[in-house]
């Protein structure tokens, strides 16, 4: 992974904490946006899988990422909290910034970044450990707690907020694994907030759901919107559409537009969109 | 020689059963392969089976009963004088017709009696031999012939050619299970004879090892004593020593090779740590008798330990060398079967790679790493050439390391070494030793391929 945009930076003569004014213009109402990505390409290989996205993601809504398959749109909220650098031959130029911080300032470490930058995958993946030790597992490694019973509080708050406590409260200490795949992925959510995140990204979220365990997740993504920054890939145009304010269209590593959730399924600026949106192509 | 070139007539007879097969079926449907039932190689190969599977198993039992049949024959043959011959005697006989026959060295005087009974004997043989010649080919023939009335567009030759090799696949399995068992029967019985000998209590709880029979009464040294636990002790001695070298290395090397290696490292060094898996075990031994004994022996002089130049240590370390490719080969399996999504929910929270393999990683293969280790336990309690080498002979009862200890294995190995005679406690001692040491190691495998297929469940 090439860190390019570091000395991009410093060639624009821009520094990173106060860029963030100036690349806000496109923010509505004047907030801050909690995520900026400016010009981001991203390779595998040779092949370019991203061109250019510029991108504010403004705090306390949802963001929703929807495009064909292959569109770049997992691979870009990857970058967000550079769960790119695992893979091989993967590289990533431009600048993104979480709270006004480049997460590529070699000063950064990628694990604090993590811990500020959630990510709740695809597929349910609970650890095979009880319910319990998998929310506790972020709290404890990034030393959260100073006791038991902190720690036990942090579990309860992360298993209310993800609206599981009363399904889990009396089987704590049993394998999270054997959670259906619903409380599973809201397991899962309970462990990313554990760790008090800014941004929480989601891929794909409900993909592997039924409908009943999707609808409690989108409500519960709607109750997270409060405290946190969600970013999701969907590939539900109905999810988009339900639990996001702000849907970003992605076409062939390109972003095609970007705006309102109600404009954009209302009246989409782009023919594309239209197309992709009415369910024409894709 | 006959029968070689019996059965190369046999398979040339079923290869033009096939060809016969084959055109006939594509004859029958005027060359419209596609109006027949199955493919015509499949009407081929069922013309074929026909032709060598029957001739063949009358072969196999013509030549499994063929002595037993003219030795009776042989007997009735015999005048009443030989008949009456007790058993022994009888079978001697009889073995000396056998080798005039066949023009080996005859252990009697030549008598015409003797010499009329041979030229009977070789003249059955003969005609046994030509009449099985005669009834394979004739049956192998027929075969073909049967087999060819029975093709018809609509005869479903694939499904039955496929019986047939399905009976193939159980008859194969059948004989190795088999194998298995009569091994375990062997064993078991001269065991049992053993137990006669010296009560299994002696030979389980006994401290002592010095397995001596007397050719007289009188002879000095003559009382043997048969006491296991000097035996056991030193084989776990030395499998604790070997696991305690190869377990950490080996495991440190699986989490290396899958966690943190490139790809193109891993793929390059696997394979090379496979290869010490390939060494043969008297190599092994050499290394441990001629390099590693001494090394220690004489570091130990060098810090004032006094190691005996055949010590438990050096088998054991070299021991533990040997089974390294087995935990790290089976470890890195087990640890890469680890799905990716856990690493990736892990470091997504914020843990560094050490973090997610210590916390996540591992416990979830913790179950399968202890099966790996448990087979590699079972191998080195039934290793034996590197201890014959390094350990020694003498059956020492002793946790110390740096003194000379002796196992199972090298037991068994010098008990039945040489002349001997299979009846008395001495020998037949080795099986007792070895229906024990297979009940452990059998016990151990049960117990990890159990934890090992628990494991396999856990993702699937």
């Amino acid at each position: 992974m090439q860190l390019a945009n570091s000395e991009n930076a410093a060639k624009d003569g821009v520094g990173m904490p106060e860029k963030t004014g100036n690349l806000t213009t496109e923010s509505k109402a004047g907030r801050t946006p909690m995520v900026v990505a400016r010009d981001v390409d991203v390779f595998y290989g040779d092949k370019q899988a991203l061109f250019g996205i510029d991108m504010d993601i403004l705090p306390n809504e949802v963001t929703a990422l929807i495009g064909p398959s292959g569109c770049g749109k997992s691979t870009f909220l990857r970058c967000l909290n550079r769960m790119n650098d695992v893979i091989e031959g993967c590289r990533v130029e431009g600048r993104i910034s979480v709270d006004g911080q480049d997460i590529f300032d070699r000063a950064l470490d990628v694990v604090h970044l993590r811990a500020r930058v959630g990510m709740v995958f695809q597929k349910p993946n609970p650890f095979p450990k009880s319910v319990f030790d998998n929310v506790a597992y972020g709290p404890k490694i990034h030393g959260l707690s100073s006791s038991k019973d902190e720690l036990e509080e942090i579990v309860m708050t992360s298993l209310e907020k993800a609206g599981l406590i009363e399904e889990v409260k009396d089987r704590l200490h049993q394998p999270g694994t054997g959670l259906s795949g619903g409380q599973q992925q809201r397991l899962c959510i309970a462990r990313a907030i554990a760790i008090q995140p800014e941004v929480i990204l989601m891929d794909e979220p409900c993909s592997a759901l039924d409908p009943i365990a999707t609808a409690k997740i989108e409500e519960l993504i709607d109750e997270l919107r409060e405290n946190y920054t969600i970013v999701i890939v969907t590939h539900n145009m109905q999810q988009a559409a339900r639990v996001s304010q702000r849907t970003a269209f992605f076409h062939l590593g390109k972003l095609l537009e970007f705006g309102d959730t109600d404009q954009i399924f209302t009246n989409p600026s782009v023919e594309r969109t239209r197309d992709y949106i009415t369910g024409r192509f894709g | 020689m006959q029968i070689l070139v019996l059965v190369s007539t046999l398979l040339v007879l079923s290869l033009i059963g096939y060809y016969l097969g084959r055109s006939r079926a594509v004859a029958s449907v005027s060359g419209e392969a596609s109006r027949l039932h199955s493919l015509p190689g499949y009407y081929g190969l069922y013309v074929a089976l026909w032709c060598g599977v029957p001739a063949l198993i009358v072969l196999l039992a013509w030549l499994s009963l063929e002595p037993w049949i003219v030795e009776r024959l042989l007997v009735a043959s015999l005048p009443e004088s030989a008949r009456s011959l007790p058993s022994d005697r009888l079978a001697l006989l009889l073995n000396d017709i056998r080798n005039l026959a066949g023009g080996n060295i005859v252990s009697r005087d030549v008598d015409p009696e003797l010499r009329d009974a041979a030229n009977h004997y070789a003249n059955m043989r003969q005609i046994g031999t030509w009449a099985e010649i005669v009834v394979c080919l004739a049956l192998a023939v027929a075969g073909i012939a049967l087999g060819q009335r029975y093709i018809a567009p609509d005869l479903r030759a694939r499904n039955k050619v496929e019986k047939v090799v399905m009976a193939f696949l159980v008859i194969s399995s059948t004989i190795a299970i088999l194998t298995t068992i009569g091994i375990v029967f062997s064993l078991l019985f001269e065991a049992i004879r053993f137990f006669r000998l010296v009560p299994p209590s002696e030979f389980l709880f006994g401290l002592e090892w010095s397995p001596q029979t007397a050719l007289r009464a009188d002879q000095v040294g003559s009382s043997g004593s048969f006491g296991a636990v000097p035996l056991f002790a030193g084989t776990m001695l030395i499998s604790f020593i070997a696991m305690c070298v190869a377990v950490p290395v080996g495991l440190f090397a699986a989490i290396y090779m899958a966690e943190y290696a490139h790809p193109r490292f891993r793929a390059a060094v696997k394979p090379v740590l496979e290869i010490l898996a390939g060494v043969p075990t008297v190599v092994y031994g050499f290394f441990a008798a001629l390099t590693v004994a001494p090394f220690f022996r004489d570091s130990g002089g060098f810090l004032g330990l006094d190691i005996s130049s055949e010590s438990a240590l050096a088998a054991g370390v070299v021991m533990g060398i040997m089974i390294i490719p087995f935990v790290s080969s089976l470890s890195d399996d087990i640890i890469t079967a680890v799905p990716q999504s856990l690493r990736e929910g892990s470091s997504g929270l914020g843990a560094t790679r050490s973090e997610t393999i210590k916390t996540v990683v591992l416990p979830a293969a913790l179950p399968g790493i202890v099966g790996g280790v448990l087979l590699a336990v079972s191998r080195a309690i039934g290793e034996t050439m590197i201890v014959v080498m390094a350990a020694g002979l003498s059956a020492n009862l002793t946790a110390n390391p740096l003194e000379a200890v002796t196992t199972v294995t090298v037991q068994i190995v010098t008990l039945l070494v040489g002349d001997q005679e299979f009846d008395s406690a001495k020998t037949l001692a080795a099986f007792a030793l070895g229906l024990v040491l297979f009940c452990v190691t059998l016990c151990l495998n049960i117990v990890a391929l159990r934890v090992v297929q628990k494991y396999r469940e856990q993702y699937e």
